[in-house]
């Protein structure tokens, strides 16, 4: 729809205007070293002047002279912590008499997320189709995620380890958000360029008085993108790549990688589309039960744990699993890369293991392939 | 009735009795356990001794004198289930550390009469003497890990004790990476889970009580941590803890040993 110009105090109109529709507003507060997607009742939670540097292994904030509310560009944890909790409670079977009563998982709140970026959109599009698509939908992501009001911001930086481009999930929005913001600090203006993209987004920026735009808005708004495109240097080659992992399970980078890799399953953990999961039970004495689904990871010996052992015993079958799920696999299962190149895997990493320089090196046929070749600084 | 219910004895060996405490803390469950099961053996919370079999002894503290090697066999024979409790009954426990020198000297040095003192030369976890049924890792043991077993032992399923890394439980909790973010030494990667992140849950690095995670990787939590500047002693004196007796940890301080000899 419609661009128009939102002054920056009226951000936090629009957060009040979304909290009265009824929302629970999560939005990007600096917390504990980090920017934390959590709930902010106005505009002064936004981290304003704060930028974050990721690099392999590594993740520090700073301060820096600016008013941007927008300058960092994607906080550890996805917005997949909201949609698809780490830690959930199924349902509940308490002993009742000679009974059982079961009470199941039921979710009201709706939540409003202010400042998705680009990547995150298309991370939540591919867990979408993962959760929502085809003949098994999961009634807890489903009713997460249809009340939910995204509100998604353009990238003004980027760090050394985002590569959207590449995998073609950014840095313009990809359709799916219900309000889009952009916003310009320069020459000495500071404003918001907004548009709603749905009716539940249209309602609420009906309630604030937007100026029109324009002409040269739409140039700034291009030249900003294009900066931002410019800036990211992580690629990965995504042509015949899915052909190249799954014809070279014996490729030499496998076991290099191997000796690197803690098997601490953190990339998982951070990753937005990752969707593994395993359910316990947990009783107690009076034989009441509950049943929890957990995060779980393919990094793990119990993930492959089935009658007779653990079918990928080494941490290089494990690694290799991670990799051609998400670059080759995932095409076959959900016509899509298993990527969204946020970055987060390679900054979370202990050892600052790089899925792109893997890539890269897996990518040389094996009879060509080095030993050490593209290797990590 | 009451003869239905399942004996439990409790042991001590060369151990500081926290991994048993921990029995005792389960405050708010100890009445539902002391119902569920009959505590035949457990003289840090009762006198009243009833005699074997048992049907599940647990088993805290390490072997370290030869009348140790003796009892525990008898343990073993006289009980269904033997659990083993904490960092000392699965892994030998800082006492261990002997393990690595000369046990005289350090006998010569604490005590006013070391011809009183009969102990082997080393330490061992309870499992290099007999079989063991289950271990639970940790200095001290998790209460919450150790009602587990108990639950699961009298619901006949196997207990939920996950062998996977404390990275896995930090991030469920969603914590911040202190070592990615706070260039902390953190040994988690390499450390099972247990203690629910605990450490790092209050920013700072883990150093290993829960022993090693199933598939440990050492010689790469060295590199990381050499990348923060942390020297090779102090690396060789975390991974030699409280578990440091325990392969995959014994192997990688005894690597650090021969690097610095060379
Ligand atoms: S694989 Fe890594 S870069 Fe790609 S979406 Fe997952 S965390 Fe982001
Ligand atoms: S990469 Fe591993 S954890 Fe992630 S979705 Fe695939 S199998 Fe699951
Ligand atoms: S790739 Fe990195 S984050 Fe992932 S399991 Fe290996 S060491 Fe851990
Ligand atoms: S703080 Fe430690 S335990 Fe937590 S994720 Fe980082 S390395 Fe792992
Ligand atoms: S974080 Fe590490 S050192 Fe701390 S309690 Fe847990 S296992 Fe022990």
């Amino acid at each position: 729809m419609e661009l128009n110009v939102m002054q920056p105090d009226q951000l936090d109109d629009l957060i009040q205007g979304i909290s009265l529709a009824d929302y629970q507003v999560i939005g990007p507060m600096e917390s504990n070293g980090a920017i934390a997607y959590e709930p902010i009742e106005s505009a002064d939670d936004l981290p304003r002047g704060i930028i974050d540097h990721q690099r392999p292994g590594k993740y520090a904030l700073q301060k820096i002279q600016s008013s941007r509310f927008f300058g960092y560009t994607v906080s550890p944890f996805s917005w997949k912590k909201y949609l698809y909790p780490p830690v959930q409670t199924l349902f509940k079977a308490e002993r009742n008499g000679q009974g059982i009563q079961l009470e199941t998982d039921s979710h009201d709140v709706k939540y409003a997320f202010i400042g998705v970026r680009a990547c995150e959109l298309s991370a939540i599009k591919i867990q979408d189709k993962i959760f929502l698509g085809g003949d098994y939908v999961d009634l807890h992501y489903k009713e997460r995620r249809e009340n939910a009001l995204i509100v998604a911001v353009e990238c003004f930086n980027t760090c050394e380890t985002c590569f959207c481009d590449s995998v073609g999930s950014g840095p313009e929005i990809p359709n799916g958000a219900d309000i889009v913001l952009t916003e310009i600090l320069e020459s000495g203006e500071h404003y918001f360029l907004v548009r709603s993209e749905t009716e539940a987004g249209q309602e609420i920026l009906n309630q604030i008085s937007l100026k029109d735009t324009e002409n040269n808005h739409y140039l700034i708004k291009d030249a900003q993108l294009e900066r931002v495109r410019a800036k990211l240097k992580r690629k990965v080659q995504t042509t015949g790549l899915k052909s190249k992992l799954l014809k070279n399970p014996d490729h030499p980078r496998w076991d290099e990688v191997a000796e690197r890799c803690l098997a601490c399953s953190n990339c998982t953990m951070v990753c937005p589309t990752c969707f593994c999961a395993d359910v316990f039970d947990i009783n107690d004495l009076d034989g009441n039960t509950k049943r929890e689904r957990r995060w779980d990871s393919c990094f793990t010996s119990d993930f492959t744990y089935i009658h007779g052992g653990n079918i990928r015993h080494s941490v290089k079958s494990r690694y290799r699993q991670w990799l051609t799920h998400k670059f080759a696999s995932w095409q076959d299962q959900f016509d899509s890369l298993g990527c969204v190149g946020c970055g987060r895997c390679i900054t979370w990493c202990p050892p600052g293991i790089d899925i792109t320089e893997e890539l890269k090196a897996l990518s040389i046929p094996p009879n060509q392939y080095k030993k050490g070749e593209i290797n990590h600084v | 009735m009451s003869n239905t219910k399942p004996k439990l004895a409790v042991w001590k060996f060369a151990s500081c009795d926290g991994c048993q405490l921990s029995l005792l803390d389960c405050e708010d469950e100890l009445l539902a356990v002391a119902e569920a099961v009959q505590i035949a053996y457990f003289p840090e919370a009762t006198r009243e001794v009833v005699e074997g079999p048992y049907d599940v002894s647990f088993v805290e503290g390490s072997v370290t004198t030869p009348h140790d090697e003796e009892r525990i066999k008898e343990i073993r024979e006289m009980s269904g289930i033997v659990i083993t409790l904490g960092a000392c009954a699965t892994s030998g426990g800082i006492q261990a550390l002997r393990n690595f020198a000369d046990v005289n000297e350090f006998t010569n040095i604490v005590y006013a009469h070391p011809e009183y003192i009969s102990t082997l030369d080393t330490s061992h976890p309870i499992s290099d003497y007999i079989n063991v049924d289950f271990e639970l890792r940790g200095c001290p043991i998790d209460k919450y890990q150790l009602l587990e077993v108990v639950i699961s032992l009298l619901a006949g399923k196997r207990p939920a004790i996950p062998t996977h890394s404390v990275c896995m439980d930090c991030k469920l909790k969603l914590n911040t990476c202190v070592l990615v973010a706070g260039n902390e030494p953190c040994l988690g990667p390499v450390t099972q889970a247990g203690c629910g992140a605990l450490c790092p849950s209050y920013n700072r690095g883990c150093y290993g009580c829960f022993g090693p995670q199933d598939s440990a990787n050492t010689d790469s939590m060295t590199e990381v941590w050499r990348h923060l500047g942390v020297s090779d002693d102090t690396i060789l004196q975390t991974f030699r803890g409280f578990n440091g007796f325990i392969e995959p940890f014994k192997g990688a301080s005894e690597r650090l040993e021969e690097h610095k000899n060379h």
